[in-house]
Formats: C-alpha cells, sequence, structure tokens
C-alpha cells in the first residue's frame, strides 16, 4: 500500500513536472533603469577559436565603457549551429540586434524576408573608405549592402619548397610549368596536388582560377549574372583544362571521396607538395606552434600562374568570409547600427595581429609586427587588380548546389566540359 | 496496483505525458511538412501556395528515384544479412566456448556513435593512407580503388559499415530469441534423433518466425530512411552517387534552402515507407501464434 501510494506521487510529480517543462517560465531580467541591450550573436566559441574569442570580447569591454547605458548581451554558438539558430530565430522573427551572415548568396533569403537593415547610411558615415575594393559590395543586393565585412580571403597556391628543391624544381609561373612540375613528381611517385574535392568548393577553386586566366576577370561573374554564359568558349576552355590536370594525375589519389581537411593534412605531412587554399590557413604556415616549425618554413605561397600566356596574375579568386549584420526589427537599431561600426573599426589591426585573420578593412601591414607570409599577403592585397568571389557563394543556393555537383562530376570525368556548361546553363535559367 | 490501473482517469493522466510528446513531436511535424510540401518557400521568407507542384516534381525528379533505387538497394542488402546475423546467433545460442566475450565483440559498433564509426571507415577507405589500400598493396593489388570517389563502388564501400554497424543490434535481438526456446523441445528432439542442423532449421528457426518478420521490418524501415554514416562519409557524393532519400531531402531543404521542396520529398519518403511497411508486414506475419 505504501509502495502504491509512493509510485503514485511520483507519477504526479513527473507529469507536473513535464507539463511545467512545456510552459514557459521566461525570467524577466532586464537590467537596471534605462539600459540599453545590444543582443550580439558571434560564432568563435571560446573552446574552437580562442584568439577570435578573445579579441571579440575585448571590442565589446571596450564599447561598453566608452558607451555609458549599452550593454551587450552575448551569444556565442559553433559555425553550422550559427546557421541553424540564425534560421530558426530568422523566422520567428527574433534575430539578435547584431550578428554574422556571409555574403552575397546567404544573404538573398533573409534580406528578402525584410530581416536585415540596410547599412550603407553607416559606411558612408563612419567607414567611407576603409574597406578593402570589393568586400562591401559582397554584401550588396538590389544597390544596399546589408553586412558589414569583417574577414576577407584570397586564394593562392602552397608548395613545399624543400619538396620543390629535392627535385631541382622552380616555383611555376604560367601554366605549362605547372604542368612540368606535375609531370616530374608524377614521375617520382609523388602525387603532385592535394584535393579534397568531397566538399566540392574546393575544386570549384581550381575551376574559377582557370576560368579568370583564360576568360578575364568578368566572365565567371557574367555568366552567374547571366549577362553572359556558361558557354562561353573561355569558360568551355577551363572545364577542358581542369578534365586535362586530371589526366595528367595531378591531384592526389581519390581526391573526389576526400574532405578538404583530409587532403590538408596530406599537404601538412609533407605527402603532397602543393595545395590551392585560401588565406585561412595562413596561421598554420606561420605562428600555429602545434605544426612542426620546419614545415611552416619549407612553405611558401604563389599567385596562380597564367595560362598559354593569358592572364593577370594579381586577380585573385576569395571574397570576404563573414561579416555582420543588423536586424531590421531590432528595438535599439541606431544602437546596434553605431556598434556594428564601432566593432568593425577596431576589428581589423586587432584580428590580423592577435588572430591571424585577415580583415576586411584597410590595415597597414609594414606598421605591423606580423609573420613574413602575411605582410606578403597583406601586400598582395593592395596591388590586387581583382578579386572575384567564390563562385558557390555567388550563386543562389540551389544554384550553388548545382554547381558543386558539377564540378564533382567534372572532376570525375562523369560529365564533358560542354555538359557542364549545359547544367549551369539550365540551373540559372529556371 | 490492479486498484489504480482500473481508475480511468489515472490511465488518462499516466499516458498523457507521452502522447502529448508523440503529437507535438511526430505528429504535427509530419503533418506540418506535408502542408509545407504544398508550399514554395526557402524557409525564412513567405511562402506562396502552389498546390501539389512540389509533389509532382518529385515524382519526375530523377534524382529523387535514383536515390530512392539506391535506398531500396540498402534495404535489400540489409534484408539479406539478416541471413548472416541468424546464422551467427545459432552459432552463438549454442554452448560454444567464449560465446559471451564473443557476443561483447559483435555489439560493440552498436555502442559507437554513427559520426565515430564514419571517421573510423572514412580512415580505413583513404586511397592512399587507409589500412585497406594498403593492405591491398601489399598483397600485389596494383591501383587499389579510391572507394569513396569511384561513383560504381561508393555505394557498396557504405554499406559494409552500415550493415556492421546493426549487426550487433539484430545478433542480440535473435539471440535472446533463441534463449527464449524451452530446453525441453530441443531435448525431444534430440532424443528423438534429430541432427543439430535440423534442430536449428526445423525447430528454432520456426518458434523465432515472428521475431525474424519484425527484424525484416527493422531492417527495411531502417534503410529507407537511413540517413547518418551516407552524410558524413560521402554527403550522397560524388554527384549524387551515394545519395539516398533523406540525405536528398536534406540537402534539398537545408543546402539548397528549398524547404517546401524539401518537405515534399520527405513527405514522399514517408508514404513510401509506409507502404513497404504495410507490404513486408503482409507477407510476413505468421498466420497463427505460437505458444510454448
Amino acid at each position: 500500500m505504501k509502495i502504491n501510494k509512493m509510485i503514485k506521487v511520483l507519477l504526479f510529480a513527473s507529469v507536473f513536472y513535464l507539463l511545467a517543462g512545456c510552459s514557459d517560465s521566461s525570467e524577466s531580467s532586464s537590467s537596471s533603469s534605462g539600459d540599453k541591450e545590444i543582443k550580439f550573436m558571434h560564432l568563435w566559441p571560446e573552446g574552437s577559436s580562442k584568439q577570435h574569442y578573445d579579441v571579440v570580447n575585448k571590442i565589446i569591454a571596450d564599447y561598453e565603457k566608452e558607451h555609458e547605458g549599452v550593454k551587450v548581451d552575448l551569444e556565442v554558438l559553433s559555425n553550422e549551429q550559427y546557421k541553424d539558430k540564425l534560421r530558426v530565430l530568422s523566422t520567428s522573427k527574433e534575430l539578435p540586434d547584431v550578428g554574422m551572415t556571409w555574403a552575397a548568396g546567404f544573404l538573398e533569403p533573409y534580406v528578402g524576408g525584410n530581416m536585415f537593415a540596410p547599412l550603407d547610411d553607416v559606411i558612408g558615415d563612419q567607414l567611407s573608405d576603409s574597406f578593402v575594393p570589393g568586400t562591401a559590395e559582397a554584401y550588396a543586393l538590389d544597390g544596399k549592402t546589408y553586412g558589414l565585412p569583417l574577414e576577407l580571403n584570397i586564394v593562392t597556391l602552397y608548395y613545399n619548397k624543400a619538396m620543390f628543391d629535392e627535385q631541382g624544381l622552380e616555383a611555376p609561373k604560367t601554366f605549362e610549368e605547372l604542368e612540368n612540375v606535375i609531370k616530374v613528381f608524377k614521375e617520382d611517385g609523388i602525387d603532385p596536388i592535394a584535393l579534397g574535392n568531397k566538399d566540392a568548393w574546393t575544386g570549384s577553386l581550381w575551376y574559377m582560377y582557370l576560368a579568370d586566366r583564360l576568360g578575364g576577370a568578368e566572365v565567371l561573374n557574367k555568366a552567374i549574372d547571366r549577362s553572359g554564359s556558361f558557354e562561353d568558349p573561355a569558360l568551355v576552355e577551363a572545364a577542358q583544362k581542369v578534365q586535362d590536370l586530371v589526366d595528367m594525375g595531378a591531384f592526389v589519389n581519390g581526391f573526389n571521396g576526400l574532405a578538404d581537411e583530409e587532403a590538408k593534412s596530406m599537404f601538412m605531412s609533407e605527402q603532397v607538395p602543393m595545395y590551392l587554399i585560401a588565406t585561412w590557413d595562413l596561421p598554420n604556415y606561420t605562428t600555429n606552434e602545434t605544426v612542426p616549425q620546419e614545415f611552416r618554413d619549407s612553405v611558401e605561397y604563389l599567385k596562380f600562374p597564367t595560362v598559354g600566356g593569358n592572364g593577370d596574375m594579381n586577380s585573385f579568386v576569395g571574397g570576404p568570409g563573414v561579416g555582420l549584420f543588423v536586424a531590421e526589427d531590432s528595438k535599439v537599431k541606431e544602437e546596434a547600427k553605431d556598434f556594428a561600426a564601432y566593432f568593425v573599426k577596431q576589428w581589423g589591426e586587432k584580428a590580423v595581429t592577435q588572430a591571424g585573420v585577415i580583415p576586411a578593412t584597410k590595415v597597414d601591414a609594414d606598421s605591423l609586427d606580423l609573420p613574413e607570409m602575411y605582410i606578403d599577403i597583406l601586400n598582395e592585397l593592395n596591388e590586387a587588380s581583382n578579386i572575384t568571389l567564390f563562385a558557390d557563394v555567388q550563386m543562389s543556393p540551389d544554384v550553388a548546389q548545382v554547381h558543386l555537383d558539377s564540378i564533382q562530376a567534372l572532376f570525375g570525368k562523369e560529365m564533358t566540359p560542354e555538359e557542364f556548361a549545359k547544367a549551369h546553363e539550365d540551373a540559372l535559367s529556371k | 496496483m490492479n486498484k489504480v490501473m482500473s481508475n480511468k482517469l489515472l490511465i488518462a493522466l499516466y499516458i498523457s505525458p507521452a502522447l502529448l510528446l508523440v503529437l507535438v513531436l511526430v505528429f504535427i511535424p509530419l503533418i506540418l511538412s506535408g502542408y509545407y510540401g504544398l508550399m514554395e518557400w526557402d524557409g525564412i521568407g513567405d511562402k506562396t501556395f502552389i498546390g501539389l507542384e512540389n509533389y509532382i516534381n518529385g515524382l519526375q525528379d530523377m534524382k529523387f528515384w535514383s536515390s530512392a533505387y539506391h535506398s531500396f538497394l540498402l534495404a535489400i542488402f540489409s534484408t539479406l544479412s539478416l541471413g548472416i546475423y541468424l546464422t551467427i546467433s545459432f552459432i552463438l545460442a549454442s554452448k560454444i566456448k567464449g560465446s559471451d566475450l564473443l557476443r561483447k565483440i559483435y555489439l560493440i559498433p552498436m555502442l559507437l556513435s554513427s559520426v565515430a564509426i564514419a571517421q573510423l571507415w572514412i580512415k580505413v577507405y583513404n586511397p592512399s593512407n587507409g589500412i585497406l589500400n594498403v593492405f591491398l598493396k601489399q598483397i600485389g593489388v596494383e591501383n587499389p580503388p579510391a572507394w569513396l570517389a569511384d561513383p560504381s563502388l561508393v555505394l557498396f564501400a557504405i554499406f559494409i559499415p552500415i550493415l556492421w554497424q546493426y549487426a550487433g543490434f539484430y545478433i542480440l535481438i535473435y539471440y535472446a530469441a533463441l534463449k527464449n526456446i524451452p530446453e525441453s523441445l530441443i531435448e525431444a528432439a534430440r532424443i528423438d534423433g534429430a541432427s543439430a542442423f535440423q534442430i536449428a532449421t526445423k525447430i528454432k528457426l520456426p518458434l523465432i518466425k515472428e521475431v525474424v518478420s519484425v527484424t525484416v521490418v527493422l531492417a527495411i524501415v531502417g534503410s529507407l530512411k537511413y540517413f547518418d554514416l551516407i552524410y558524413v562519409m560521402t554527403s550522397g557524393g560524388p554527384n549524387g552517387a551515394s545519395e539516398v532519400m533523406a540525405s536528398y531531402m536534406y540537402k534539398l531543404a537545408f543546402s539548397s534552402y528549398n524547404f517546401g521542396y524539401g518537405s515534399a520529398i520527405g513527405f514522399l519518403l514517408l508514404i513510401i515507407t509506409l507502404i513497404v511497411t504495410f507490404i513486408v508486414r503482409k507477407l510476413t506475419t505468421p498466420k497463427e501464434r505460437i505458444e510454448y
């Protein structure tokens, strides 16, 4: 009988506990009178991106000190979770006042849903001429800018100088020299180029550079914005060159099944001499203490070579990474905009010196204490004639998916260059 | 306790938490996704009603059908593999030395999380440094295949870890069922002079028929909605060669931002699974119940 009663009590308790859990027990924690609270969400958790995390906290602390009565309420999530949460919050119209977004294609649905505030006034007032050309533009849609870029990445070909020296090779300046380098390594039984094409955007980098060198800076952009076509001879030839490289055995065995991380580890364990990747990897080749010093010393970079004498080596593939947005229906929109602008201004130098991020704002490289490769890349950026935004970022998400699938098929030789062009035309004309 | 169970109100109260959870977490989203399937929706902006267009597109979408084909292939292979598990369970349930230890060994993959298994097998399959290809090279295979990159092999290369992952689960079920058979029946058969093989096929197997039929349903349904290892190991690639229905649905909704269409595909997946389950149940349910 006693047990019987106890079971009853327990079950009751559990039922009520459950029901209580369902109801909204939100605490009203509005802080002291008159304080304005800016909700800020970012994607650099302390665990995985400690340096970024610290820089952000420092900027927030400074801002709060300089602006009496404004508090920044921080929420930190890791990359993929961040994307998911942003989507969920946007459907319930509860976006943070300031948060992070990616450029171009990612923005589209948010801007279409009227979620992000245009920031042209902020750029005009506080940030005019502070961004590297081409970066803020990547966040523009229909003539309005919806994001303040924080990072900038350009893609260069990293190579292992020690391995090159062993074969008596020089850094290639033209595609023909590159082909020769590939042949020499091949003959010695070394796979020449690390490529993790499971992720497909990695292969897209090769295609984009070949397209840029063969057809100039605009040909790919035009094909994507529909003032041109993927059936442009230069683009078809670029696809053909990709397959020529595959035929030569330029890329590591089984690249279509490898993730970028796996390809990277092959490059970093000195099994493979070349790797095409963006500057977000720079710390691995300069400051990262967990990477053997010997390896870091032997890595150099080179600008993607010219093809058949064509192309401008100062034209880069790349693009801004994350940027800040301000929510359209934020209750503290003016403060949020002000904070975003402040953040961007503070971010530049701190980011590059403390977190190894190439910022989207202009910095004076020579005045900073940086590893040589950073200074070179920053100077490279100052001389850049053009930065072509990553193709899969430029495209809307559904077209980007077709692009990535087609890239895998092109590299895997399941598609001819003509079919590759046609797949894009079909997807874009929908 | 009897008194508690005769009180209607209390019964209602006790089942309500579970019922509520199932309703909120399963049935309502299910209906909603069928409804979203009627919309043109990117998941963020406004929804536009477009009727059955998504469903019609889905039925004409070659990529969907090829992913459905892959899912059914997986279902066939997992059903066939049940035979192997059954054989192993027969051996384990007979009194051989170390069967206890073996049973635990078979169960280990089930204790690992899918992502860990995926990472493990990605390493095994690595075309240059993976244990499999290193071994193949050792025994003189000139050009061992790049397992996860070859469109004609990738699907089967992933099937192996999937089947391996669930082996322990089915072996455990069969083992329990076999142990449940009264020793007296076996004893009687033995006295009548039945061989071990006859005991297995003529007595034990018919007695656990019901369990087998349940596992067939579990294997088929599990295969049709399978997602984890595919997503981690290849995300359906290269170029859709290892895409299954669930990964295709995920790709549409979360990579292409095509929530309406993704929901429609999800709903089609549900309908296909329901029909198949119904047919399989019809075919495999034994006519009469067995009483020991």
